[in-house]
């Protein structure tokens, strides 16, 4: 039992040590710009702004050869905190300040064709060929992917309501212009 | 020597490990409908492949036949090479960022590919020399490479081609994958093999 255990967990552990030296000896020197925009972008890999995934979005931002406000899922948010990043002055007044939105099945229009959840890049949608779809309000990123393939309309972005978690107060009339 | 470049032959052509073997079919299927892709995926594969050949005929002979331990292989084996696509991947990236942006993303995709796990596994069993378990994993990945660019080719003209409306598309290519097939059995006996 031990002479059969033994031999494999030295085994993994050599590989595994290999494996760990190798990526120091073999690391790249990523760009650190790059690593901070990534981790601001939301990573869901949805490809709105034209880009192959977040990381290409990042590069693409890193260089300055995309606009702030290129991540729809982000919306404002998410441009403010890329501009604070870069240092860049920006009036993001004409940017929708969305709530966040969660899509929503209407379940008199789905026809089941599972259109949705084949594009929906966080696997945020479940259902079957004519089932009736449901969205998993927790995976959903709101970027619309779906809204856009339905061919019934028969999803929608909806804001999601205040709970006693998330509710807080307005912000002043006078601090929303920017 | 013409024992090896025999070996060759007969891995690459005669035992060929899609058409034959039927080892690696996603793959085969999967990324064989552009020729640049069917190319990328061939020579990762044929790196990996002979590596993983390689690597898993030292673990075979040094650790597990000496503690006879020979129905651990597939666990091992599947370790090593999923070993192996990792450091293939870190050293692509390191050596040449243009080739990573290239196989970036079929490298992860071979450690599923059973054709890595099964010709080590087989020569494994065949209790083959070091050369020949080399060479086997070698040709075998020429062979593979070989027929990926032979089906992408066949695949970017069926893709002009006016076919039935019910074959449109994969039918077709699966129609196709089976007379290549039969095309390769015609090697069977070549070079007395």
């Amino acid at each position: 039992m031990l002479m059969t255990v033994m031999p494999l967990t030295a085994l993994g552990l050599a590989l595994g040590f290999l494996l760990g030296g190798a990526e120091r000896l073999l690391r790249v020197p990523r760009d650190e710009l790059e690593e901070e925009l990534l981790k601001m972008l939301p990573g869901s890999q949805c490809g709105q702004c034209g880009y192959i995934g977040c990381a290409g979005a990042a590069q693409a931002l890193a260089k300055g050869e995309a606009p702030l406000t290129l991540c729809p899922p982000g919306g404002r948010a998410v441009a403010q905190a890329l501009a604070e990043r870069l240092g860049v002055e920006m009036n993001l007044a004409d940017m929708p300040d969305d709530v966040p939105r969660v899509a929503q099945v209407l379940e008199h229009l789905c026809i089941g064709c599972t259109r949705c959840f084949k594009v929906c890049p966080t696997d945020a949608v479940m259902g079957a060929a004519k089932q009736l779809h449901q969205v998993f309000g927790d995976a959903c990123t709101a970027c619309g992917k779906c809204q856009a393939i339905c061919p019934t309309e028969a999803i929608q972005l909806t804001p999601v309501a205040p709970s006693l978690l998330t509710w807080g107060w307005e912000r002043p009339l006078a601090t929303r212009e920017v | 020597m013409s024992d090896y470049l025999l070996l060759l032959l007969s891995t690459a052509l005669v035992n060929n490990v899609i058409l034959v073997k039927f080892l690696g079919l996603c793959p085969f299927m999967g990324v064989s409908s552009k020729i640049d892709s069917a190319l990328g995926m061939g020579m990762a594969t044929t790196f990996v492949l002979t590596l993983a050949a390689a690597c898993c005929w030292l673990v075979e002979n040094l650790m597990l036949a000496p503690l006879g331990l020979q129905f651990l292989r597939i666990l091992a084996f599947i370790l090593i090479i999923a070993t192996l696509v990792q450091f293939t991947e870190m050293l692509v990236r390191k050596v040449s960022p243009g080739l990573y942006q290239v196989l970036g993303i079929y490298l992860p995709l071979i450690t599923t590919n059973c054709a890595v796990l099964g010709i080590p596994l087989v020569s494994a069993s065949s209790k083959a020399g070091f050369a020949v378990a080399l060479l086997d994993g070698f040709g075998s990945s020429l062979g593979f490479t070989l027929v990926m660019v032979l089906f992408a080719g066949l695949r970017e003209r069926l893709a002009l081609a006016d076919t039935p409306a019910l074959f449109r598309g994969s039918p077709i290519a699966f129609v196709c994958a089976g007379l290549l097939a039969v095309a390769f059995m015609g090697f069977a006996g070549l070079g007395g093999l």
